[in-house]
């Protein structure tokens, strides 16, 4: 049967089980967004591409499958960058689709033509230029197969305009062919009885898990491991969620902003236990200090994870849910409790806390108000700064995929659209973006998505007038001089809202913080939440950027 | 210290690019690279002679095994290996002096594949040390130019 380039992408993605496709339409996709103007595909379109690549991104992140975005050439493909670097450095299974002009004028700086394949290179797992319509099924299949396997990551598909319009009746076999690029699965044995054998033998150990528990599905194997030999746990950031914060094994997250708790424990054991994590700066602060006293175990699924900010003693290289399955086969109960008392006294001593005393809404009381009103039970989405550490710190999260944040890139105007991909990968969770004044306005303009497409997504701005975090850093170390920092212009976001066919409300008072945070869940639409928060909160504890990671400021006493 | 890499890489187009960028975008300093096709047209060999301690080296290695195109990755500096720089060099050669020149150029057993009036072109290949110490003994004539394939290596005997 003879078929277009653009029905063949089309059939090969639902093929491929995709439902939803996040983009935004142009010249050189024209055929494409023919093609699928009557195809079962889902189309949700967002007013910005970097919105609908974020959405891809959630969507992701909530569901563990693929995220699938399309855009146009030139500028849509380069509007979608920023998505692709922010899945890129959170390691998020994607494949984007650009529109490129006509094969023929590719080099002759073509209107709207932009080397995709040469922008991207650094930010994606892999790229392909497709060159001949045969070989689009496989490509397709491909990009699928390298974005959810092995340590994911963005793939590219670069698609020129004349691709999608030829026709073929015989395209080449589907089959992937790729001889250099075999993730390794199962940990080495011997790695293995290595660790748990240091495992049985330490006094102090603690496991420090990351995004790759979340990732490969191993947050059970994680609880396992830390119950049946007894370890605490601390996670990163990306790992919120890989262990239920309401476990008394539990000390929360570590590094710049993590608990006193976990970064004194950090420092103190005598064997870490790396899970899927990659010994990001923001998480071992001074790298000469962290964990002096540690062993450290490093299991991950990308060998070049291993030995390269940190000297790992034993490496596993593979996927954490097979290797922690056979290392809880081999490690046995110690009490340790010389190790947990010391623990608990800097639970007692050092808990996370903020003054609440006063009239003012404090954000961190939002958050808790937040939690409660939702049981635990919401995907959180933040964006980034102060919003992003406060919700991490003062909603407990015990289920992986509920906590979506951007990390490494740490991309403000993240969490809104990727709320909306969480939105439709979960229709019928309660989604929550909680973001700062300074970040929601990066990607406003997808208030018109979610009213467009009826989704329930709340938007708790903890609205505090500044660029709060960057202010934060001005009052510590720049002797408050807040260059650039005071936002004050702010729209009224409740008209905002009001604007686009939302609702919205205003919280200038802490009496008022939970009912609005009831009203607003009891909506069945989109709804603002404008919380005017105290102004010149900090987020505490912290650690100055190069110190080591028990010298923190903030949240001692 | 240096270290020379093989990579069997898929010959498509882009691969070149993706390594080279990825050198640069880690950081990694290379001394030469060379790509050439293999005895399979649908591989290419590249050979990479890289400067660093023990864990640049690691890194390099794993960095490159992480590209898809990259098929096998190999630090053969520690294996029994043959290496080759093949260069082209135009000399001045003053009147008189185009004895001279012959018989630096015969020690190193290299060719002369070009004679002009005023200069000639000598083909010289060997180890890199080999090609330096023959370039440093006719820099004295005027070197007008030079082209070099850089390092390409292969590992001895079979396996």
């Amino acid at each position: 049967m003879t078929k277009t380039g653009a029905q063949t992408l089309i059939d090969t993605l639902l093929n491929e089980g995709v439902e939803y496709v996040f983009g935004l339409p142009g010249g050189v996709v024209l055929p494409l967004f023919d093609a699928l103007y009557s195809s079962p595909l889902k189309f949700i379109l967002t007013r910005h591409e970097q919105a609908a690549g974020h959405a891809a991104d959630g969507f992701a992140r909530a569901t563990g499958k693929v995220g699938v975005c399309l855009v146009t050439s030139g500028p849509g493909a380069t509007n979608l960058t920023t998505a692709i670097a922010t899945a890129y450095m959170d390691s998020v299974p994607m494949v984007a689709i650009t529109g490129q002009v006509k094969t023929n004028l590719i080099g002759s700086d073509a209107f709207q033509e932009a080397d995709v394949m040469g922008i991207t290179r650094p930010i994606t797992k892999h790229s392909y230029l497709v060159k001949d319509l045969n070989d689009l099924p496989r490509i397709i299949n491909e990009a699928f197969y390298i974005a959810s396997t092995g340590r994911c990551g963005p793939v590219v598909i670069d698609l020129p305009v004349d691709i999608t319009m030829n026709t073929t009746n015989s395209p080449r076999p589907e089959e992937i062919d790729l001889p250099g690029y075999k993730p390794r699965f199962h940990g080495n044995p011997r790695q293995i009885k290595l660790a748990s054998e240091a495992i049985n033998n330490s006094q102090r150990p603690v496991l420090y898990a990351g995004g790759g528990i979340i990732l490969s599905g191993s947050s059970e194997e994680l609880r396992q491991l830390a119950e049946k030999a007894n370890i605490p746990v601390t996670t990163t950031l990306m790992g919120l969620g890989g262990f239920p914060e309401t476990s008394p094994l539990s000390l929360g997250m570590l590094g710049m902003h993590g608990t006193c708790y976990a970064n004194h424990s950090v420092q103190d054991s005598d064997l870490l236990i790396a899970v899927g994590s990659r010994f990001d700066d923001r998480v071992t602060g001074k790298i000469d200090e962290f964990a002096p006293h540690a062993k450290i175990i490093h299991i991950d699924i990308d060998p070049a994870s291993i030995s390269k900010n940190v000297k790992v003693d034993i490496p596993v290289v593979g996927d954490a849910k097979s290797i922690l399955t056979e290392l809880i086969k081999d490690v046995r109960f110690e009490e340790r409790k010389e190790w947990f008392d010391k623990i608990d006294g800097w639970k007692k001593n050092y808990p996370l806390s903020y003054d609440n005393s006063g009239k003012d809404v404090k954000p961190q009381y939002v958050i808790e108000q937040i939690y409660e009103a939702t049981k635990g039970d919401a995907i959180i989405t933040t964006e980034v700064g102060q919003n992003q550490m406060w919700a991490a710190h003062y909603y407990k999260f015990t289920k992986p995929r509920t906590f979506i944040s951007s990390g490494g890139l740490g991309t403000m105007g993240y969490g809104f659209p990727a709320a909306i991909g969480a939105q439709l990968g979960c229709p019928g969770k309660t989604v929550i973006d909680i973001a700062g004044d300074g970040s929601i306005q990066m990607n406003i303009q997808e208030l018109a998505t979610v009213v467009h497409h009826k989704l329930p997504v709340k938007i708790a701005i903890l609205n505090n007038g500044y660029l709060g975090m960057v202010r934060q850093w001005q009052e510590l170390f720049y002797n408050k001089r807040y260059s650039q920092t005071k936002l004050s212009n702010n729209p009224d976001f409740v008209k905002l809202a009001e604007a686009y066919g939302a609702k919205g409300f205003m919280v200038d008072n802490k009496k008022d913080v939970r009912p609005t945070i009831d009203e607003a869940l009891s909506i069945k639409g989109p709804v603002v939440m404008d919380f005017r928060v105290a102004q010149e909160e900090n987020v505490f504890p912290m650690v100055p950027a190069g110190q080591a990671i028990n010298r923190m400021i903030g949240g001692m006493a | 210290m240096k270290h020379t890499i093989t990579a069997i890489v898929e010959n498509k187009v882009g691969v070149l690019v993706r390594i080279a960028g990825l050198f640069s975008s880690r950081g990694f300093n290379i001394d030469s690279l060379n790509v050439g096709t293999t005895e399979n047209p649908e591989l290419s060999r590249l050979t990479l002679v890289v400067k660093g301690d023990a864990a640049v080296l690691e890194q390099v290695r794993k960095q490159l095994g992480k590209v898809i195109d990259v098929i096998k990755v190999t630090d053969i500096t520690d294996k029994p290996y043959v290496e080759r720089d093949l260069m082209l060099v135009k000399i001045n050669v003053p009147p008189g002096k185009r004895g001279e020149v012959l018989e630096v150029v015969n020690i190193f057993r290299g060719k002369i594949v070009d004679v002009g009036p005023k200069d000639m072109i000598v083909e010289l290949s060997g180890t890199e040390d080999k090609v330096e110490a023959m370039l440093e003994l006719l820099r004295p004539y005027g070197i007008k130019e030079t082209a070099r394939t850089g390092q390409i290596a292969m590992i001895r005997g079979t396996k």
